[in-house]
């Protein structure tokens, strides 16, 4: 019989070649995503918009992704964080793509790898969104302000909110956080306690007058956010 | 919290986050160190089996969105998602965008003198199943010419999307094609080292290619995993 039908081309070093077997390089995420990755609703944790969506960048007809469908409205302090992406000149980035991962309320994080009984879960919280930035560097999300988790040993973390910055330049995420000036615990929190006293502002969020909290994120240059190696 | 695992950190084939022959890079990464902190609860958790409800169905078949065929060469892609144990990452979302045959997108700042297709959008989801397997079919992408430089065009590739366990397995990334000139010239693929940037190129596999109808390209997608290292002891 012959191998013709099964007949494959030698093989060669690529995704494959069991040699090179390890993770997969991060590439950009570029700027032409939002077709792609911003669902409608996906900076809406809490209501049923379609808050994170970009209509006015493509055709409505090539919209393929969903409304979020949100089961019901989670507990909690209803927030807006907000701020701007900068780059290293302090120019607005306008195609940079935000994420956030956050606990409940009650500090418990909507994932099978938190399994802690004595925290309450909200079935009506995820607590990841994603947003991308206007022409003016601004992002913006709502959700429900977060309570504490543990840290390290017995410690016990500051009310945050993880971020991943992603855009066009940008080779791999950065990961970052954003805490609340009025955070119970920011000055005993594990993971800030690490970071030079003299750029921990870069990770704390101010309340507007508008009642929205405000946290910059400044890429390179003056005022550089710190970002982590986790 | 004794018994969680601290996800690895980058291997040797990570790319630089500055890489100035890829110019925009240049502002847009820090001149600082990064700040390594422990794998908290925060690090090691994710979403998970949310998909539905945030994003909304799985769009597996990028040729079938619109009224007629899209133009360009039908290609099935499929693979299993595995951690670096080898282990597949079941239930995992993959989002997936790319350009049409001729390498414009229909976004709206795209400015590629080359022709939209009614039929095409270049969007879609897939979930891995319980052994962590994937498979989508779209139209091969086109070339693409980007202002990096003078001459400069990007290869083809297809943009993918991971979140994997938890947010520290999170990844973006791009698949390449087998024998494209392009990828060896290309700032963007250039910033991962050799020989790690061959990850990224998917193979021609005739097992999953379809008799008259789609070729089949295998391309598996390796996520950070757990280490030995207890968060305890980190900290
Ligand atoms: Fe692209």
């Amino acid at each position: 019989m012959s191998d013709l039908e099964s007949r494959n081309p030698a093989s060669r070093a690529d995704n494959q070649d069991a040699a090179l077997f390890g993770q997969t390089p991060s590439q950009t995420v570029g700027p032409f995503f939002h077709y792609g990755l911003p669902w409608k609703g996906g900076a809406d944790l809490i209501g049923k918009s379609d808050m994170g969506a970009r209509p006015e960048l493509f055709p409505e007809d090539h919209y393929v992704l969903n409304l979020s469908s949100p089961t019901g409205t989670p507990t909690g302090e209803a927030i807006e964080i907000a701020g701007r992406v900068l780059d290293g000149a302090g120019e607005a980035v306008p195609d940079a793509m935000i994420e956030i991962w956050q606990a409940n309320a009650a500090g418990r994080y909507a994932s099978p790898d938190d399994a802690r009984d004595e925290v309450a879960p909200d079935p009506h919280f995820v607590g990841f969104g994603r947003a991308s930035t206007g022409e003016d560097g601004v992002y913006r999300f709502r959700t429900i302000r977060p309570g504490r988790v543990p840290g390290p040993g017995n410690s016990l973390q500051a009310p945050h909110i993880a971020l991943s910055v992603f855009g066009r330049g940008v080779l791999k995420r950065l990961a970052t956080r954003l805490y609340f000036s009025d955070g119970e615990g920011n000055d005993f929190d594990p993971v800030l306690g690490l970071v030079p006293e003299e750029r921990r502002d870069t990770l704390i969020a101010t309340r507007r007058a508008d009642g929205s909290w405000w946290l910059d994120i400044i890429l390179s240059g003056e005022g550089e956010t710190v970002f982590f190696d986790l | 919290m004794t018994d969680s695992l601290a996800y690895a950190h980058d291997d040797a084939g990570a790319p630089p986050s500055r890489f100035p022959d890829y110019r925009s890079t240049v502002l847009r990464s820090p001149s600082l160190p990064l700040v390594r902190i422990p794998q908290t609860l925060t690090e090691v958790t994710g979403p998970a089996g949310c998909w539905d409800r945030l994003m909304g169905s799985a769009l597996a078949d990028l040729t079938t969105q619109h009224e007629g065929a899209p133009l360009g060469q039908r290609i099935i892609v499929t693979g299993h998602v595995l951690d670096e144990a080898r282990r597949p990452v079941p239930h995992t979302v993959i989002e997936i965008w790319q350009a049409n045959a001729a390498g414009r997108y229909i976004h709206g700042k795209d400015q590629w003198d080359a022709p939209l297709d009614p039929h095409f959008t270049g969007a879609g989801r897939v979930v891995t199943d319980g052994e962590g397997r994937y498979r989508f079919v779209t139209i091969r992408p086109g070339a693409y010419p980007w202002g990096n430089h003078r001459n400069a065009w990007r290869p083809a590739h297809i943009h993918l999307s991971l979140l994997g366990p938890a947010y520290a397995t999170r990844l973006v990334t791009q698949l390449y094609f087998p024998d494209d000139p392009l990828i060896e010239i290309d700032p963007i693929a250039n910033a991962v080292p050799m020989p790690y940037r061959d990850r990224l190129v998917c193979r021609f596999d005739i097992g999953i290619t379809e008799p008259n109808w789609a070729l089949g390209y295998r391309f598996d997608i390796v996520l950070k995993g757990r280490d030995a290292t207890p968060l305890e002891e980190e900290a």
